[in-house]
């Protein structure tokens, strides 16, 4: 009798152990957030970055004992393309666990999907795509961005050049949204600063040949060529440019600011221009713990350019849910709020349009297979000099 | 406009045309002997360019490196094995609906095509993005004034158009040829003949897709670059060439090549809209050709409507 008593007593310890263990995990609430972003396709290196950026949010996230949620991250692919880009995020809209997405990559995507998110109530948060419209465009609550406008970066970009002394450029931009706004914006600066464009060329974002635009740019002998569009077709506009031997000056937007790009062309790639609204990686504020938890993670791809964006993106969503709790309303409420909220890209400001202002526009120049940083880089000590200068 | 911009769109239009030619010259072939149109064509073009890149992995992973070397075995493996897979492709898929109607052809085959498409996106390793092919040929180039002619390029065209004259040689000279050209004419007469017919249709797709093949090769050789999506446009654009040369004959596949080649460049060029629109420029006047002369601008002597 006294022998029995005493295994249950000892049961019944055992099992109290085991509740107390298992009781914080029991309750934590897990809590659903899109990721939506190209993952195949031609710009997939960027999407896959972006994705394994915001799931590196997550996944520390969900180490910290203090937050009040687990997180779990559905990760959707918009391929880069508006229709496919309206499904998953519909999709992701649609599914009252998922509170608040960090989405798009794709300008041409980001802006069709706006409406969704609108019409849903379901906020989110873009990471890499630049069009102002998408932002500035509507007046949707819900839509947010961390990363900047193409405006900004074109301003800079234009100031930049004309620094340099180019006079004329020959434009080629892809007839996406993406491209379009690209032309429009660099056009307006460029022209207000005494360029000349000679010659504007809409492409197919899957055009494969550009030899009938080339040769026509090389009767028009442009200084610079600038390209508004993505990193497949910069590729290749930029290997067709060397088969008619065009020596202008290659300058592309934050589309070609991708591993991608460098490995496409090899050597080829050296003295492309590019810029981008933030600054890089390791010089963010926060960008040495990234970089170190990102290379601890040991993820197979880069996180790419716009990776830290949706680091943060990620962040600042999950901080909401932490502030407010897992409801769409409320976190839509507190993102349209957030005002020097601390980030690895730097402090966030929204304004009324969800806009985060971004000051630092980077100006990039591919130098032995990487993309250095204008001023750190052997064209600006003069050492090695870029097409026609 | 000076000379030597008109000579490089010349060249232009020649190394575009060139692959066209080769393209719309499969769909003429297999029209002409079996009277099907087989729209998986543009995917097995694909499919011979992605045969050449991997076996250009294998051959520089053991460490082969001479360019010539791997260059010829890169587009010969290309050409037998899509050549095998187009006479395989007919054996189980084509013949068999030989006597059904010809859209069920149509459909399976584009059916087919879409198979291999997303098959080699899901397979192939990181299929669904572009993969940078390489530049085996020699890379130097003439400088004409404002013309530019690099060794690649004319290397290209040059075989191309040999490949061309040879399937022409082939169809017109040789007595495989003349058994092709008999059971295009008269399946039941050939027949009779003792020309061995599976044999001949067989043959016939493999040599349409080895063309095709070559052509892929012969793609990612000039633009150092193919993806899973590459024969879809091009495909399209080889049947249109075929069509408006006149489906079923050579020459006017040829001839509807460099015609289509021409059209975009024209587009490209010399209108005053963007260039965005020189596919559309280039598939409106197909479709005006086509309501002008419905069998071709060089017609089947038995004309059959398209």
């Amino acid at each position: 009798m006294k022998k029995s008593f005493c295994w249950s007593a000892g049961a019944a310890l055992v099992a109290a152990a085991m509740l107390a263990t298992a009781v914080p995990a029991v309750a934590k609430d897990t809590v659903k957030i899109a990721f939506i972003g190209p993952l195949t396709g031609g710009v997939s290196a960027n999407g896959l970055g972006g994705r394994n950026s915001a799931e590196l949010a997550v996944k520390l996230r969900n180490q910290d004992e203090k937050a009040k949620y687990t997180y779990e991250l559905m990760a959707l692919d918009d391929e880069c393309k508006p229709n496919v880009g309206v499904q998953v995020a519909t999709k992701a809209a649609a599914d009252r666990k998922v509170i608040g997405g960090v989405t798009h990559y794709c300008s041409a995507v980001a802006i069709g999907a706006v409406d969704i998110y609108h019409k849903f109530g379901m906020p989110a948060i873009v990471w890499g795509a630049v069009l102002p419209d998408i932002t500035y465009g509507n007046t949707h609550a819900e839509v947010h961005r961390v990363n900047g406008t193409m405006i900004n970066q074109n301003e800079t970009a234009a100031q930049f050049m004309a620094d340099q002394g180019y006079k004329t450029w020959a434009v080629i931009h892809d007839t996406t949204d993406y491209g379009k706004g690209h032309n429009e914006y660099f056009s307006k600066f460029i022209t207000g600063k005494g360029g000349k464009i000679l010659g504007t060329f809409g492409v197919t974002a899957d055009q494969q040949d550009f030899t009938a635009e080339l040769t026509k740019i090389k009767e028009l002998k442009p200084e610079v060529i600038f390209f508004g569009g993505l990193t497949p077709i910069g590729v290749r506009i930029r290997q067709q440019m060397d088969k008619l031997g065009i020596e202008a000056v290659f300058q592309g937007t934050s589309g070609i600011v991708s591993d991608a790009y460098l490995d496409g062309l090899g050597e080829l790639a050296e003295g492309t221009l590019a810029f981008r609204e933030g600054a890089p990686a390791d010089k963010l504020p926060g960008g040495k713990f990234f970089l170190s938890e990102y290379e601890k993670a040991g993820y197979d791809q880069a996180p790419e350019a716009y990776g830290p964006f949706a680091f943060a993106a990620a962040n600042l969503l999950m901080d909401a849910i932490e502030d407010v709790g897992a409801d769409r309303k409320k976190v839509t409420a507190y993102l349209n709020k957030v005002e020097n909220h601390d980030s690895i890209t730097g402090p966030i400001t929204f304004d009324d349009h969800g806009q985060n202002t971004v000051a630092v526009i980077t100006k990039y120049v591919a130098e032995d297979g990487k993309w250095a940083v204008w001023e750190d880089s052997k064209y600006a000590t003069g050492e090695r000099k870029l097409a026609g200068r | 406009m000076d000379i030597g911009l008109l000579g490089q769109y010349l060249a232009n239009g020649i190394m575009l045309g060139t692959m066209y030619a080769l393209v719309a010259v499969g769909f003429t072939l297999f029209f002409g002997v079996l009277d099907v149109i087989k729209f998986s064509h543009g995917d097995v073009l694909m499919l011979g360019a992605f045969t050449g890149f991997t076996v250009y992995l294998g051959m520089a992973g053991i460490g082969i490196e001479n360019p010539w070397v791997l260059v010829v075995f890169v587009t010969l493996s290309a050409v037998i094995g899509t050549a095998f897979i187009g006479a395989v492709i007919a054996r189980y898929l084509v013949l068999p609906l030989k006597s059904a109607p010809p859209l069920n052809i149509l459909l399976i085959t584009l059916m087919l095509g879409t198979a291999i498409r997303e098959a080699v996106r899901l397979f192939f390793p990181d299929g669904s993005n572009p993969k940078p092919f390489p530049s085996l040929l020699p890379s130097s180039s003439v400088e004409l004034g404002n013309f530019s002619l690099r060794a690649d390029s004319a290397i290209l065209v040059g075989v191309g158009l040999a490949v061309i004259v040879g399937l022409h040689l082939l169809i017109n000279r040789t007595r495989l040829g003349l058994a092709i050209r008999a059971v295009a004419q008269d399946e039941e007469t050939a027949k009779t003949m003792g020309i061995n017919y599976t044999m001949i249709v067989l043959v016939t797709f493999a040599i349409g897709s080895g063309a095709a093949a070559f052509a892929g090769t012969m793609n990612g050789l000039y633009y150092n670059e193919i993806n899973f999506g590459m024969g879809l446009l091009l495909g399209l654009i080889g049947f249109s060439a075929a069509i408006i040369g006149g489906l079923g004959n050579l020459y006017g596949a040829i001839l509807g090549g460099f015609l289509f080649a021409g059209l975009q460049t024209v587009g490209a060029v010399a209108l005053p809209f963007a260039s965005a629109y020189k596919d559309v420029f280039a598939f409106a006047v197909v479709i005006a050709l086509m309501a002008w002369k419905p069998t071709g601008l060089i017609a089947e002597r038995t004309s059959d409507r398209v």
